[in-house]
């Protein structure tokens, strides 16, 4: 029988939660790294036993950790993240001219390919790569030409969160930034495209429609339609049926259409989920009622997800990389809260159990379906 | 021998349960003590100083003798006591909640 590893990242360290593939009995690992946040940790999908961790502190800085026996055991790997050149000036809050300065890792996708290969999505906004197992980083300074002197910082800073590698076209990369928009390459990553045409932001642009600047959370897809893509915005949901070139909404009827993660079922690429939050300005389901929505039709049609999950006075926030799927049949869902609970579902949704209830703020969640 | 005393994180980083002690040439400076203390943990690197520029980190604080000696330039000579290991260079983290 097939096992499960869920690999959480809190503002207090990482926990490894393995269960059997029923998805009924877990055993926790953790804290590993104690103390540190661990923005993110993810298994490469050729090698599951290899883990990329980053680690990092107000006070001390950016580490990266590996592990090559599934988070048993780890080393410290490289954490010298250099921008290429000059990195020149992006936006400030106020909108005034700010110096580009690296403050950490967001996330980290590894290769299809090659255990060795891992992109990682920086603070501030860039994209670098290791093909040595995290030994050393390269920047694509190509990225940061894409206007990159009109990217701001989100309220949680200016981060490349979403790395979507293409299965069978190495050379074609979308990332997404927070707050500058999607970005795309068709050269492995010398050179770069905005990707943002459909996209609206009334409320945090004086242009709406601009090229650049835009608040994405979370880019989703199935790995049998790279060029179906599902978006979180700040507010909107948003889909793309030609691989980013243009986007239309498909809120519909949601709650709110504000909110953090987005994921597609494992095998069901219409099935999408998202967790609506109330608002901008209140980080918290509306109602305080804990709800994923479902939906099954691609968008503007979602269903409730709501057994097994508080329905009262409940005011955590899912933040964007704290959900995940498994492979699994049926597909298992799984996110985590700022309130430290791991909710799993093995019914793609239709019910939901706590696998625990008091971690740390959860930062990240990801699953590993293991052999 | 110059005695380092690391904070919390960094031990566990660093994989050292106590007080790390160094070989330094003369003259003993805040950067040939750090220079040492990357030398013989590689781990440490980056998180003391800034990849790249060597900058301390703004909230790591350099103690000994009783003085706070973080704003002091880095190639200056501490003080005989630390020089002689009679006392210990305390790296510190800066109090800011956590």
């Amino acid at each position: 029988m097939s096992r499960l590893r869920i690999l959480v990242g809190t503002k207090k360290g990482a926990f490894i939660l393995t269960g059997d593939g029923r998805r009924e009995r877990w055993e926790v690992s953790g804290p590993h790294f104690g103390g540190w946040e661990i923005y993110h940790l993810t298994g490469s999908p050729v090698d599951p036993e290899r883990l990329y961790a980053s680690q990092t502190s107000g006070w001390f800085g950016q580490v990266m950790q590996r592990s090559n026996d599934g988070g048993k055991t780890w080393e410290v790997a490289g954490n010298e993240f250099k921008y290429e050149g000059t990195p020149g000036r992006h936006k400030w809050y106020d909108g005034t001219p700010h110096p580009w300065e690296f403050k950490r890792i967001w996330h980290l996708e590894p290769s299809l390919t090659d255990p060795d290969t891992v992109f990682a999505g920086a603070e501030d906004a860039a994209l670098f790569q290791t093909e040595d197992g995290g030994r050393s980083w390269k920047e694509f300074p190509g990225l940061r030409e894409a206007k990159g002197h009109l990217w701001q910082p989100g309220a949680g800073g200016m981060g490349l969160h979403t790395i979507l590698l293409t299965p069978g076209d190495a050379k074609r990369i979308t990332v997404a930034i927070s707050a500058a928009g999607v970005f795309r390459t068709e050269d492995a990553g010398k050179t770069w495209q905005a990707s943002n045409r459909g996209l609206k932001s009334s409320y945090e642009l004086p242009d709406p429609d601009a090229e650049v600047g835009h608040c994405v959370h979370r880019i989703a897809r199935h790995r049998s339609r790279p060029g179906v893509l599902f978006m979180q915005k700040h507010w909107d949901v948003m889909r793309s049926d030609n691989a980013g070139e243009s986007w239309r909404e498909v809120s519909g009827n949601l709650p709110s259409d504000f909110g953090f993660p987005i994921e597609v079922h494992a095998h069901e690429p219409e099935t999408v989920y998202v967790v609506p939050i109330k608002s901008d300005s209140e980080h918290y389901p509306p109602d305080g009622k804990l709800r994923v929505y479902r939906s099954r039709t691609g968008g503007m049609e979602w269903e409730a997800l709501t057994k097994g999950l508080p329905q009262k006075d409940c005011y955590v926030n899912v933040l964007r990389e704290a959900m995940a799927v498994d492979g699994l049949e049926p597909c298992g869902v799984y996110f985590g809260t700022t309130g430290g609970q791991v909710y799993a579902s093995a019914d793609s949704g239709d019910t939901w159990n706590p696998v625990v209830r008091d971690l740390p703020a959860v930062l990240s969640v990801e699953a590993q379906t293991l052999p | 021998m110059i005695r380092v005393l690391l904070p919390y994180h960094l031990r566990t980083l660093a994989g050292v349960p106590g007080e790390v002690r160094l070989e330094v040439g003369s003259p003993v400076t805040v950067r040939a003590v750090l220079d040492a203390l990357e030398s013989g943990y590689p781990a440490l690197r980056g998180t003391i100083r800034e990849q790249g520029t060597g900058r301390r980190r703004p909230f790591v604080r350099f103690f000994a003798c009783k003085e706070d000696l973080s704003l002091q330039p880095p190639e200056s000579g501490l003080p005989e006591a630390v020089a002689t290991g009679a006392e210990p260079l305390l790296i510190v983290g800066a109090m800011a909640g956590g």
